[in-house]
């Protein structure tokens, strides 16, 4: 899902203080608050999995299809084995691959964004014109292919999503560094004839914090999202647990048409609980950076007159 | 003489969570009929807030949260929505800083005048489109321009039509908020004229809002100083410049240098200067009003 | 018109990239697909077949500048290869017979999220603190951070299945002869609820979300300060004034998220069997069917490209700004 387009409004500062203060505010954000506390939990559960559920899960343990119940918490699968266990081994594989891709993305796209927004010229033409032809292809049927033709594994998996997912970054990323590279503070760096890697990373990548916050937090909703499309066709690594694999299995059993819910509820409803999350902290970061998005203190119409409360007049006319 | 416009011990806050801040601070002030008072003083002193304030076209967090607003008797700050809606542009209308910022960019001109007529006097398209045209050569713009994007007018022109849309419904104030700020100077001076021409035509009076004390001078009839929220002296343009009374607008006054006349040293105020405690206006000269006040200095001793 | 014309050779440079990458990945694969191929269908496929994968995947032994002028006309002419699934059948015929499916699933699905959502950021903008201001937002995202397909199984599943208020699978009932009859066309309507709504239920947060901060901003504009001290209708100023300035970006992007909805829309007919291209492509990849997959790819990404254009025409001529230049 594309992350709607917000205006930019990172207001800069020189150095590294807008992380911290960026980072503090989150601190006290309800919605950050919340994000925070749901990808803990299931971190959690994938560190713990080793220890809750020490065999492998895809090990047969009881009968077929069987609902919810005291000893399978969540069920079995067609073949017998535990949906809960399942699950929380796969969240291992799922939440590892979508950080790595989601990070490895980032990086690709601070590097391309920032190198095309500092050196400008042919560069960034070059750089541009293949930002934009990756935003425009569409991002399914190339991961489909690339991911088909390469051999299957892990490494494969990460390295698709990461060519499928870096493209939008980069395109955010150059914009605001261009908008910052335009500062006076940047000119009278380049002008003392300070090495380049030295102005990008301490004057224009230190104010695009939560910008570069905001990529960060995309590209991993991004990549797990685009890893459980992959895996459910069939396209991901069959060696491993992850929810798109539990998923795979769950269609191709056919678990769905037989009204078997808690076979393929639990790991989709993982996918959209952590992918919540990480948008609760994209949401809360935007909230903080662009204060005209934050919720008003009382309703009002954008059009209303101006509020009158002196003391014999009316309250609030709007 | 009945005032046109009468603001009353107006005060304007910013609300926060964590304080309230003045404005505007118990300002009052009356303008008459086919008059023209200029507003005076530097960034932040108010003057847009109370211009703003009159129209009712401040946002959230700023509240009125004293004093009154009448416009020919009418309590301004206890119209209704609707019957606000209908007295603006009509009896009152103002001209923003940045013309360009104040015409929508993806709309035709004559559409955005026209908007006035059909909204106002119901008219049709046609109508309105007319009076477009009247009103594009009040301002001596070529109607075919009426075709034309913002984007595409010069800075000047759209100086132009922007106040021509003001005088649209022909209101009795018309208000200035730094009209000619955003432009050079030999502009400013056609935008002037064009001004003092209109208002001789049609009659309005004027709440003239700008930092820049010469060109007030030479406009108003009336100037008031304002500092900090409150206003400080409030005089005819004639006995200020005879000589100003209050420190502060003494200081405006000489920081503008003539371009004419021998060689002056020009005198503003010492660094750290503070005006503290505004009392009310207080007549010092017949029409001639100053609020007393203390004078501070702060230097690295104190506070 | 210089900027359309711009726009036309930068779709044009992409296509030939998208057309280039498929000549080449074959090429570039580490391992050899062929013999992976062959192990896997061990006395399935028969000659012709083995020699249309062999000339796909370039395993003949002429060099590649020899090979690629051929490829790139190929294509352009229309022949995609035959398909190994579905063999004899050429792979510009199977996919054209599913495109139009695809097409109608995802542009329905796609106008009604755009409409609706940005009707609803519109109205959420103009009245902040309300109730579709401070919850609807939050709860859209919520559903949007559902995965596509995985929203159409609980569709299915809940309205499908268990209520049996939907047909469950296909674009209409097994049975009945595609014509412009009313009973053919409701029908269909009827087999494009479920698949068309888990769509525009993942992708109407985005838009109203979008919309929302757009207007937001717009509404700081001073113009709009300037429209309403004009004296204007609210509504008015609503619609006419902020909104028309706000839907520039809205336009963009429609452009940009045509990518996202085509790949919901795949996923989401695997589940109901929906019969576009998205519905072999689960068969296509078990089945290693490499010239359908890069068939698959090459239309949709021209198709994703002819939308990104006509989309910039309109843009065009919504913004007076680009006309000028």
């Amino acid at each position: 899902m594309a992350y709607p387009q917000t205006e930019l409004v990172a207001t800069p500062q020189r150095g590294g203080r807008g992380l911290a203060r960026l980072l503090r505010n989150l601190g006290r954000n309800g919605k950050a608050i919340a994000g925070i506390a749901i990808l803990l939990l299931f971190i959690a559960g994938a560190l713990l999995a080793p220890v809750l559920f020490p065999d492998d899960p895809s090990r047969i343990v009881g009968g077929g299809a069987a609902p919810p119940n005291a000893e399978h918490l969540l069920g079995t699968t067609a073949r017998g084995q535990d949906v809960l266990a399942l699950t929380l081994w796969g969240a291992r594989s799922s939440l590892f691959v979508g950080f790595a891709a989601g990070l490895l993305a980032t990086l690709v796209a601070v590097l391309v964004g920032l190198a095309g927004a500092y050196f400008g010229g042919v560069l960034d033409d070059i750089l541009s014109l293949a930002t934009n032809v990756f935003l425009l292809i569409p991002g399914l049927p190339l991961l489909v292919i690339l991911a088909a033709f390469m051999p299957p594994g892990v490494g494969t998996v990460i390295i698709v999503l990461v060519i499928t997912g870096w493209a939008g970054g980069a395109r955010i990323l150059r914009s605001q560094g261009m908008s910052i590279r335009g500062k006076d503070y940047v000119a009278a760096s380049i002008v003392t004839g300070e090495r380049p890697l030295r102005i990008m990373l301490r004057d224009i990548l230190p104010n695009m914090a939560s910008i570069v916050m905001m990529t960060l937090l995309g590209c991993i909703i991004g990549s797990i999202g685009a890893q459980a499309g992959l895996e459910f066709l069939g396209l991901g690594d069959s060696n491993t647990i992850s929810w798109g694999t539990n998923l795979f299995w769950a269609t191709s059993d056919g678990s769905l048409m037989l009204g078997q819910w808690w076979i393929f509820v639990p790991s989709g409803l993982a996918i959209a609980l952590v992918a919540f999350a990480l948008a609760l902290c994209n949401y809360a970061v935007d909230e903080i950076t662009n204060p005209r998005l934050r919720k008003p203190r009382r309703a009002a119409n954008a059009a209303a007159p101006t509020r009158v409360t002196a003391d014999d007049a009316e309250e609030g006319v709007a | 003489m009945s005032a046109l416009l009468e603001i009353e011990d107006l005060v304007v806050e910013y609300v926060s969570d964590e304080r309230a801040v003045r404005g505007a601070d118990r300002v009052s002030v009356s303008i008459g009929e086919g008059e023209i008072l200029g507003l005076a003083g530097e960034s932040g002193c108010g003057k847009s807030t109370v211009a703003n304030a009159v129209m009712r076209l401040l946002k959230e967090p700023a509240r009125i949260s004293g004093g009154a607003v009448r416009f020919d008797g009418q309590d301004v700050l206890r119209m209704s929505t609707e019957r606000l809606r209908d007295w603006r542009w009509r009896e009152t209308a103002m001209v923003f800083q940045s013309a360009m910022n104040s015409l929508i960019p993806v709309m035709r001109i004559g559409d955005q005048i026209a908007d006035i007529f059909t909204t106002h006097e119901k008219m049709s398209k046609r109508a309105a489109r007319a009076e477009a045209v009247r009103l594009m050569e009040l301002v001596r713009i070529d109607p075919a321009r009426l075709k034309a994007y913002p984007h595409q007018l010069s800075g000047g022109q759209r100086q132009r039509v922007v106040i021509a849309m003001a005088c649209a419904l022909r209101p009795r104030l018309l208000i200035l908020d730094e009209p000619t700020t955003a432009l050079d100077v030999v502009v400013q001076q056609e935008i002037l004229a064009e001004i003092k021409q209109l208002q001789a035509e049609l009659g309005f009076a004027v709440l003239f809002i700008t930092h820049d004390m010469s060109l007030m001078l030479e406009l108003s009839d009336r100037i008031g100083v304002m500092y900090a929220g409150r206003i400080v002296e409030l005089a005819p343009a004639a006995a200020l410049r005879q000589g100003a009374r209050h420190a502060y607008t003494q200081a405006l006054l000489g920081a503008f240098p003539s371009i004419t006349g021998p060689r002056e040293r020009r005198v503003g105020l010492a660094e750290g200067t503070r005006f503290t405690d505004i009392g009310d206006l207080v007549e010092v000269a017949p029409g001639h009003f100053v609020a007393p006040g203390d004078m501070t200095v702060r230097t690295e001793g104190n506070r | 018109m210089r900027f359309i014309l711009r726009r036309l050779g930068f779709y044009l440079v992409a296509f030939w990239l998208s057309i280039t990458l498929n000549f080449l990945l074959p090429r570039l694969m580490p391992g050899d697909p062929v013999s992976r191929m062959l192990s896997r269908s061990q006395g399935q496929l028969d000659p012709s077949q083995i020699e249309s994968l062999r000339q796909l995947l370039g395993v003949d032994d002429r060099p590649w500048w020899q090979q690629y002028p051929e490829y790139l006309w190929r294509v352009l002419t229309g022949d995609l290869g035959i398909s190994i699934s579905r063999f004899p059948t050429p792979v510009a015929e199977v996919i054209s017979s599913q495109l139009p499916w695809t097409l109608l699933l995802g542009f329905v699905s796609l106008i009604i999220a755009v409409v609706i959502g940005n009707l609803l950021g519109i109205l959420a903008a103009w009245r902040r603190g309300s109730f579709l201001d401070s919850f609807v937002p939050p709860f859209l995202i919520f559903l949007g951070s559902f995965p596509y397909f995985w929203l159409a199984m609980g569709l299915l599943y809940v309205f499908g299945i268990t209520l049996g208020w939907a047909p469950l699978s296909h674009a209409y009932s097994v049975g009945l002869q595609p014509s412009f009859s009313f009973e053919f066309i409701a029908d269909v309507a009827a087999h494009l609820v479920l698949p068309a709504l888990s769509i525009v239920l993942v992708s109407i947060g985005g838009w109203m979300l979008a919309m929302r901060n757009t207007m937001i901003a717009t509404n700081s504009e001073d113009y709009i300060l300037m429209a309403e001290a004009k004296g204007l209708r609210p509504s008015r100023i609503m619609f006419a004034y902020s909104a028309r300035n706000a839907m520039l970006p809205a336009v963009t992007n429609v452009g940009m998220s045509i990518g996202f909805i085509v790949g919901g829309a795949l996923l989401t007919e695997v589940v109901f069997a929906y019969p576009g291209v998205g519905y072999q492509l689960m068969a296509a990849v078990q089945g290693l069917d490499y010239p359908l997959m890069q068939g698959m790819f090459l239309t949709i990404t021209g198709a994703v490209l002819l939308a990104n254009f006509l989309i910039d025409i309109i843009y065009v001529r919504l913004d007076p700004r680009v006309r000028a230049h």
